[in-house]
C-alpha cells in the first residue's frame, strides 16, 4: 500500500514539474504588414520547433495605424505587447523615454558585431542596443539600361544631380508612355519629406541650425524646390504630386520611369522576372550629390523592440533572437532563396559570395554604409537622423510642410510660397514646442 | 388626386436615381472586382475595370494567413452585444423622455447628442487608461461597453423621435387598464414601436460593424473584429491592394447581406416613423 502511494506521489510530483517545464508563454508581436514581415510568420513552424514553450499571437497592423496603437499602450505602461515593430525615427526617442528594454544582454550567437554599423548606431542609445533590426534599407537610384543605351548616355555609379537632369532630359518620350525621373510627391513624413530631407542634405540645406532655427528661408532650399519641382514638371509622369512609394514601384515595375530614386528594398521587386518584364533591364546606381560630399540617400530599418511594460521579456528576447539572427537569412535563403533574405542588417549577408552575386548586392551595402544619421548635412545640425529629424515634434511638422511642398510640385503654390509658409509653420511649432527661446 | 408624371419625366428620374445609385455603389463594386485581380493588375497604370487574369487566389491567401471566423464571431458578439445592451438602456430613456418629460429633456437630449460631436481622439487616452485599470482591454465585454456608449445618443434619439408619435392616450389606457410601467413598455409600446425599434436595431449594428477607431485601439488578438482583420491587410509600402480588397470584400459582406435582406424594415422604419 506504501508503494503504491509513494508511486502515486512521485508521479503526481513529475507530472507537475513536467507541467511547469513545458509551461507556455504567449507573446503577442505587433508588426507591419509588409512582404518580409509575412515572410517571417510563414516560417514560424521553425521557431515553434525551437521553442515548443512559447506561443506567438500576431497582430498586424498598418504602419500609422501600429505606430498609434503601440504609442498609447506603451505611454501608458498597459503591457498589450511584447514584441514591438519600430522603426528608426521611433527608437532613440522612445529609448532616452525608458520605454524599451536593452537588448544588450541577447545570447552571444546574435552576434551583435555582425550587425551593420550604420543601422547599430541608429538603435542604439547611450551605448544601449534598444532594438534589433528586421531589415533595413537605405536609398538608391535605379534606371532602365536599355533605355539609357538607346538615348546614348551612360549613369555613372555614383552621379551628379547635373548628371541626373541630363539623363532625364534624354531619356523622357511621353509619347511612348516613359517619364525621365519619377520621385515621390505624395504628401507624408513617410513619403515626399523623405525624399525631400535627402535630396536637402546633398545640397547643403538643412531643417534646422545649430539653435533649432528652421532654415526654409534659406538659398540651399529654394535650390531644392526650384530643381525638384523642374525635374518632376519637366519629365515627370502625369500627377507626380500623388506619387509615393507605391505608385511609383508601380510604374518603375511596368517600365515607365526611366529613372526612380526610392528605397533599396524595392529591388528584389525590380528584379523579379516575375513581377517585371523589365527585370534584366534594370541598373542601379547610389543617390546622386551636388559636389558637396553628401549623397541623397536615407536611412531606415524596421526592428523589433521590446517594451518596458511587457510582462514576458525574456520570451520576447528570445524570439527576437531567432527573428534577427544569422540562421534566420539562412532559414529565408533556404526555403525562398537569398534574394528574398531581409535586407541591410548584418555584414555577413553582403559577405556571402551567393548574395553579393545578386544585381542590387553592393549597390545596397554601398549606399547603407554612405549614411550617417549623427552627421547627415553638409552643415552641422543639433539633431540625428538622415530623413528625418528624430524630435517627437517632426513627423507632424514634416506632414504638414510635406503637404505645401506637394502643393507647389501641383502648381497650387510656387515655391517661394510653400518655402515662406514652410518656415513661418516651423518657427511658429518649433517656438511653441520650446525648441526656440 | 395623384399627380400625373409624363414618361418622359419619369425616365430622366429613374436615370437619375440609377446614376446616383451607381455613383455611390461604385467604390464597392472597384473593391469587388479589384479582390479578383492578380496584384500587378490591381495596381496597373492607367487603372482597369476589367482584366484578363481573374483569380480567386486573393481570397484563398486571406482565407489561409488569418483566423477569418475568429474576427468574424467577434464582430457579431461586439455589434449585437452593444446594440442590444443600447436597446435595454434607451428604450426606458426614450420612453421616459417622450412620455413623462421634464424641463430638461431638450436640454438633455442636445447634450447626449453633443457627445457624439467630440473627436473620438479627443478622449483616448483617458478611456484607455479607464479600460487598462478596469482590466477591459481586448475584451468582448469592454468592446460592447463602449460601442454601447458611443452609439446610445443615436438609439436615445431614434426611439425617442419613433415613440412620440405614438399616442400618449394609449398608453393611459393602458394604465387605466391597470398596467404598471414595466408592463406598458414591454406589451404596449414594445410592439407599437417595433417597425421603429428594428430599423434603430439594423442602423446600430451596421454602425457597431464598421466602427474602427475604438474597435482597433481597444484588442489586440482575443476580441479584435473584422475592422482589425482589414487592417492586418493594409500596408502603405507594399503591392497587397488585391489582397486588401479580398479582406475587405470579407469583412463586409455579412453586414451587406444583412442590410439587403432587411432594407424594406430599415427603410419603412427610418422614413414612415413608428404608427404611420
Amino acid at each position: 500500500m506504501k508503494m503504491t502511494q509513494r508511486a502515486l506521489l512521485g508521479a503526481t510530483v513529475s507530472l507537475a514539474l513536467a507541467g511547469a517545464a513545458m509551461a507556455e508563454t504567449t507573446i503577442t508581436v505587433a508588426t507591419v504588414n509588409n512582404g518580409d514581415m509575412v515572410r517571417m510568420q510563414g516560417l514560424m513552424d521553425d521557431f515553434y520547433a525551437k521553442h515548443p514553450d512559447i506561443k506567438v499571437e500576431w497582430v498586424t497592423l498598418e504602419e500609422n495605424v501600429l505606430r498609434q496603437n503601440v504609442t498609447t499602450d506603451i505611454a501608458t505602461g498597459g503591457g498589450q505587447y511584447d514584441v514591438i515593430t519600430i522603426g528608426t525615427y521611433e527608437v532613440p526617442i522612445w529609448g532616452k523615454q525608458g520605454w524599451l528594454e536593452s537588448l544588450n544582454d541577447l545570447p552571444a550567437d546574435y552576434d551583435v558585431d555582425d550587425l551593420l554599423p550604420a543601422i547599430r548606431g541608429g538603435l542604439t542609445v547611450d551605448g544601449n542596443l534598444y532594438a534589433s533590426p528586421f531589415y533595413g534599407e537605405s536609398s538608391f537610384l535605379n534606371y532602365r539600361k536599355d533605355l539609357a543605351e538607346k538615348a546614348g548616355i551612360t549613369i555613372s555609379d555614383a552621379p551628379t544631380w547635373d548628371e541626373i537632369k541630363a539623363a532625364a532630359a534624354a531619356m523622357t518620350d511621353t509619347e511612348a508612355g516613359v517619364y525621365g525621373i519619377c520621385l515621390r510627391g505624395k504628401a507624408g513624413w513617410g513619403e515626399n519629406m523623405a525624399f525631400l530631407t535627402t535630396m536637402a542634405n546633398s545640397y547643403g540645406a538643412r531643417w534646422f541650425d545649430e539653435n533649432w532655427v528652421p532654415q526654409f528661408d534659406q538659398p540651399e532650399w529654394k535650390a531644392v524646390m526650384t530643381d525638384y519641382v523642374e525635374l518632376l514638371t519637366k519629365y515627370g509622369p502625369p500627377g507626380a504630386s500623388n506619387n509615393g512609394y507605391n505608385e511609383n514601384l508601380t510604374l518603375s515595375l511596368q517600365g515607365k520611369c526611366a529613372m526612380r530614386m526610392d528605397a533599396t528594398v524595392s529591388a528584389g521587386a525590380l528584379t523579379d522576372p516575375a513581377q517585371s518584364e523589365f527585370a534584366d533591364k534594370v541598373g542601379f546606381a547610389l543617390a546622386p550629390d551636388a559636389g558637396l560630399g553628401k549623397r541623397a540617400n536615407w536611412l531606415w530599418a524596421w526592428s523589433l523592440a521590446v517594451p518596458a511594460s511587457s510582462d514576458a521579456k525574456e520570451a520576447s528576447k528570445t524570439f527576437i533572437n531567432w527573428a534577427t539572427n544569422k540562421d534566420y537569412l539562412a532559414l529565408v535563403a533556404s526555403k525562398e532563396g537569398w534574394r528574398n533574405a531581409p535586407p541591410g542588417t548584418r555584414t555577413s549577408l553582403y559577405a556571402n559570395a551567393e548574395y553579393a552575386a545578386l544585381p542590387f548586392a553592393k549597390m545596397t551595402i554601398d549606399s547603407i554604409n554612405a549614411a550617417d544619421p549623427t552627421n547627415p548635412t553638409v552643415k552641422p545640425v543639433p539633431y540625428v537622423g538622415v530623413q528625418f529629424v528624430a524630435i517627437p515634434e517632426f513627423a507632424g511638422l514634416a506632414t504638414s510642410v510635406g503637404e505645401l511642398f506637394s502643393a507647389a510640385l501641383a502648381g497650387q503654390k510656387t515655391v517661394d510660397e510653400a518655402l515662406a509658409e514652410a518656415q513661418a509653420l516651423s518657427v511658429s511649432e518649433m517656438t511653441a514646442a520650446g525648441y526656440i527661446k | 388626386m395623384a399627380r400625373a408624371i409624363s414618361p418622359r419625366r419619369k425616365a430622366l428620374t429613374t436615370l437619375a436615381a440609377w446614376s446616383a445609385a451607381f455613383v455611390i455603389f461604385f467604390p464597392v463594386l472597384w473593391m469587388v472586382l479589384t479582390s479578383l485581380k492578380t496584384e500587378p493588375s490591381a495596381v496597373a497604370m492607367p487603372p482597369q475595370l476589367f482584366t484578363a487574369d481573374w483569380t480567386l487566389e486573393n481570397y484563398a491567401e486571406v482565407w489561409q494567413r488569418s483566423d477569418y471566423p475568429r474576427f468574424f464571431w467577434n464582430s457579431v458578439i461586439i455589434a449585437f452585444g452593444s446594440t442590444l445592451l443600447g436597446l435595454a438602456v434607451a428604450i426606458p430613456a426614450a420612453w421616459a423622455m417622450a412620455f413623462v418629460p421634464g424641463k430638461r429633456t431638450k436640454d438633455l437630449l442636445m447634450w447626449m447628442l453633443s457627445t457624439k460631436m467630440m473627436p473620438a481622439v479627443a478622449v483616448m487616452i483617458p478611456l484607455y487608461l479607464v479600460f487598462l485599470k478596469l482590466r477591459l482591454i481586448d475584451t468582448h465585454i469592454g468592446l460592447v461597453l463602449a460601442l454601447m456608449l458611443m452609439n446610445l445618443p443615436i438609439i436615445v434619439w431614434m426611439l425617442y423621435t419613433y415613440f412620440k408619435e405614438i399616442p400618449s392616450e394609449i398608453l393611459e389606457a393602458a394604465r387605466m387598464d391597470g398596467a404598471g410601467v414595466f408592463k406598458e413598455i414591454v406589451y404596449v409600446l414594445t410592439p407599437m414601436a417595433l417597425p421603429g425599434i428594428a430599423s434603430t436595431l439594423l442602423l446600430n449594428v451596421i454602425l457597431a460593424w464598421n466602427e474602427a477607431f475604438w474597435t482597433i485601439i481597444l484588442t489586440t488578438t482575443k476580441a479584435a473584429p473584422l475592422s482589425a482583420f482589414i487592417a492586418s491587410f493594409s500596408a502603405p509600402q507594399g503591392l497587397f491592394y488585391a489582397k486588401l480588397s479580398a479582406a475587405s470584400t470579407m469583412a463586409i459582406a455579412p453586414i451587406l447581406i444583412l442590410g439587403w435582406f432587411s432594407q424594406k424594415q430599415l427603410v419603412r422604419g427610418l422614413t414612415f416613423g413608428a404608427v404611420k
